[in-house]
């Protein structure tokens, strides 16, 4: 059953020249080799934004530290947030998009491969373009080098009076430069989906990580336009002396508020549904069950995608917006716990019943599962408006949403890292470094974020660069710093176990996990062409079909 | 596992996937859609809150014949289009003209009034917050036209050269989208500048 049927031809051809290898990378189109330079790319990027994290950290350990100035702790954080939303878990999400959807789907590549190219570049010279102002912001003015305007830059710091030098335009291009790759990477992502399935893959038989992607893809189109458009009134602000977010001319401070946040919030859902995927990819797989609720789980995620359109206010209760527009919020901002609620419950019911396999893969979803549901419920706690206005701008805020990124993200991309790692490499994982990355990180993800939440409750403020000792704060921070060496031990082994066992590794086969979707029917690394020749589907299980063809699945779907 | 056997399931059923260029194109659309609601938002937002003068009845006159420019070439596209898919290149190449004329025209008369609205009212982006609107929005507009007819330019030397047939109508009807698209917005762009605005 696993045996490759063609033998690999390449160990008999002498290795080309370093140089003509990486103009192949460079000049690239196949969606196999962009998803994994995305990937690469992220994975240099979660280096650089965790230093940052652990920098912030080492200076908040104890009271009146000075570890950094506070000019430079302002800068950190602006990086740290804007570089792992932008730079690490987006093209993280988009490079396995990339690398799974056609293989998935039965194609032989995107819709659109040079498009694809295109947006990875674009993203690419995104990010070098907010690291290049660590160089180029001080500008004519020799002031500010990295941005240190807060991930959502709030007006009118972003303004040219509070935001001298170029350091805020670098912030500004870098994310419009990204944000055009992100909507090239959305467009395609639809397209690949909805138009190059594989013979008798209906819209009901695709996989569930193919759904999940087209929901997030149709988020990206209608989230990051709007932060697009946003940034454009920004530059027209900064350099044609506009006055859009100029309140001494009648502009609005809020109105970017409302815009910023009508990109961030449903870009919490472009970064989980994601994640919400590989789950919904690798629970089956462990639990050896197929996924409990298939067209409940598509019908959550769609209903998730439109209520996040609708919820974005939420992170401005404290702005003080009129009664009825708190309400409004407050309502929606619940509602969209009910959808996320039943993917909890499908996930669960998948697993009920199963025969477990706990391998590192799933040892992560699982954590996952809980450690998101506690993030939704911290979130139903400042989704209440009045208890918003305790909580809002405090370390309970940090906490909250690094749950749902640590906790949620993370951990489900991690997953995702071990179970694609034989399909995209041909080898097998270290199973014991891979429990050993995993209780690491858990441990250090529970000290830091767990803890995070009573300074927070205790009214630490976010963002300030050191604090009073007689506060009752400083064991909390002290904890909350422990547990970040613990995570970087952990994603350290975690980069040591992806390359030792790129080099040492077991080759794994075409079908390690005896999975059922059919990236495993094709050899690991897959070819360039993906299939010899199309796939033909009739069931949600295809590989479930051809290894059990006394009893396939189009029998009971 | 061999792929090949994944296709010895059968003859396979019929299979009629959506055009890859006509989702992308209406993606895309969506896309902008959201950018342009974003700025109209901005400009309802900020009508009158303007603290200095000039105001848009102060400025601004309603350009009614190069709105009727960019409307009508809707229709010469959409025939161009229509004929090229029953082979009339011809006819094709002289819609596809009149298209790209009416769409210059249309730039033009944006061109003549942000001149008045600059050297002669001494009006810019920078004057007060109904500026920085208005010519941003107009602009963002004008911009998409400005692309539209590079476009629309590119298919016209081709025709010229004599590369394009009937086998091109579906690409051409995908750009055409575009096209129509731009003309809607300027009618949204239209009512809530010179309408609802003024």
């Amino acid at each position: 059953m696993s045996t490759d049927a063609i033998a690999m031809p390449s160990a008999a051809i002498a290795p080309r020249p370093i140089v003509a290898r990486l103009h192949d990378w460079v000049t690239t189109v196949d969606h196999k080799r962009l998803g994994i330079l995305y990937i690469t790319y992220a994975l240099m990027f979660l280096l650089i934004a965790g230093v940052e994290a652990m920098i912030i950290r080492i200076q908040l350990i104890r009271p009146h530290n000075d570890f950094v100035s506070p000019a430079v702790f302002n800068r950190l954080f602006t990086m740290h947030g804007t570089t792992m939303i932008f730079f690490v878990i987006m093209p993280f999400m988009f490079g396995f998009a990339n690398y799974l959807i056609p293989l998935m789907v039965g194609a032989r590549d995107m819709a659109f491969p040079r498009l694809n190219a295109f947006s990875f570049w674009m993203t690419a010279f995104g990010g070098l373009l907010l690291y290049f102002s660590l160089v180029g912001g001080n500008g004519l003015y020799g002031a500010g080098n990295a941005p240190d305007v807060g991930w959502f830059a709030y007006a009118p710091l972003t303004s040219q009076t509070f935001s001298v030098g170029h350091s805020t335009d670098f912030w500004i291009l870098a994310l419009l430069v990204s944000g055009f790759g992100s909507i090239g990477t959305a467009v395609n992502i639809i397209a690949t989906v909805l138009c190059m399935r594989c013979p008798g893959m209906t819209l009901a038989k695709m996989p569930l990580f193919a759904w999940l992607n087209l929901v997030m893809a149709g988020l990206v189109i209608l989230a990051v336009s709007p932060l697009t458009a946003a940034q454009i009134m920004l530059l027209v602000d900064r350099y044609l002396g506009g006055h859009f977010f100029d309140t001494q001319a009648g502009g609005s401070a809020v109105i970017w508020m409302h815009f910023f946040w009508v990109f961030g919030h449903p870009e919490v859902y472009v970064l989980v549904i994601p994640a919400f995927a590989f789950a919904s990819e690798i629970i089956p797989v462990f639990s050896r069950k197929p996924i409990f609720g298939y067209s409940v789980m598509v019908g959550a995620t769609i209903a998730i995608g439109f209520i996040s359109m609708s919820v974005w206010a939420h992170h401005m209760f404290t702005v003080g917006m009129s009664s009825a527009a708190n309400a409004f919020f407050v309502i929606s901002t619940m509602a969209i716990a009910v959808p996320t609620g039943i993917k909890i419950f499908n996930w669960l019911a998948t697993m009920w019943g199963g025969k477990i396999e706990f391998k590192t893969p799933m040892l992560f979803c699982i954590a996952f599962l809980f450690q998101f549901l506690i993030a939704g419920l911290t979130g139903i706690m400042q989704g209440a408006a009045p208890f918003d206005w305790h909580l809002g701008s405090s370390y309970f805020v940090v906490a909250h949403f690094h749950y749902v990124i640590v906790g949620g993200i993370l951990f489900c991309l991690f997953g995702a890292f071990y179970y694609w790692f034989p399909k995209m490499s041909g080898k097998m994982y270290s199973e014991t470094l891979g429990k050993l990355h995993f209780w690491l990180f858990i441990i250090g993800f529970h000290l830091t974020f767990d803890f995070m939440h009573i300074p927070g409750l205790l009214g630490m403020p976010r963002r300030i660069y050191t604090y009073e000792p007689d506060r009752g704060w400083d064991t909390w921070n002290f904890i909350v710093t422990i547990g970040v060496f613990f995570q970087a031990a952990g994603v350290l082994v975690f980069l040591g176990n992806l390359i030792w066992s790129y080099f040492r590794g077991k080759v794994a086969g075409s079908d390690p996990w005896d999975a059922w979707t059919l990236e495993w029917s094709t050899n690991s690394p897959p070819p360039a062409y993906n299939f010899t020749s199309p796939p033909v589907v009739k069931s949600r299980r295809p590989l479930w079909d051809l290894k059990h063809p006394a009893d396939p699945d189009w029998n009971y779907e | 596992m061999n792929a090949t056997s994944m296709t010895v399931a059968g003859a396979g059923p019929e299979w009629h996937p959506p055009d890859r260029g006509r989702v992308a194109m209406l993606s895309l659309i969506a896309a902008e859609a959201a950018i342009f609601t974003i700025f109209v938002v901005a400009y309802v937002f900020y009508l009158g809150k303007s603290l200095t003068g000039p105001m848009a009845k102060d400025v601004l006159s309603v350009p009614i014949v190069y709105t009727i420019c960019l409307l009508s070439s809707s229709l010469t596209i959409h025939f161009a289009a229509k004929s090229l898919r029953r082979g009339g290149v011809l006819t094709f190449g002289v819609l596809w003209l009149a298209t790209i004329t009416l769409g210059a025209a249309f730039l033009y008369g944006t061109g003549t009034e942000w001149y008045r609205l600059i050297y002669k009212e001494r009006f810019t982006i920078s004057t007060n917050l109904f500026g920085t609107t208005y010519y941003s929005l107009v602009g963002l507009h004008a911009f998409h036209v400005i692309v539209g007819l590079l476009t629309l330019t590119i298919v016209m030397v081709f025709t010229m050269t004599g590369s394009v047939g009937s086998e091109h109508a579906e690409r051409i009807d995908i750009l055409s989208l575009y096209w129509h698209f731009v003309d809607v917005v300027w009618i949204v762009v239209f009512t809530v500048v010179y309408v609802i605005g003024r």
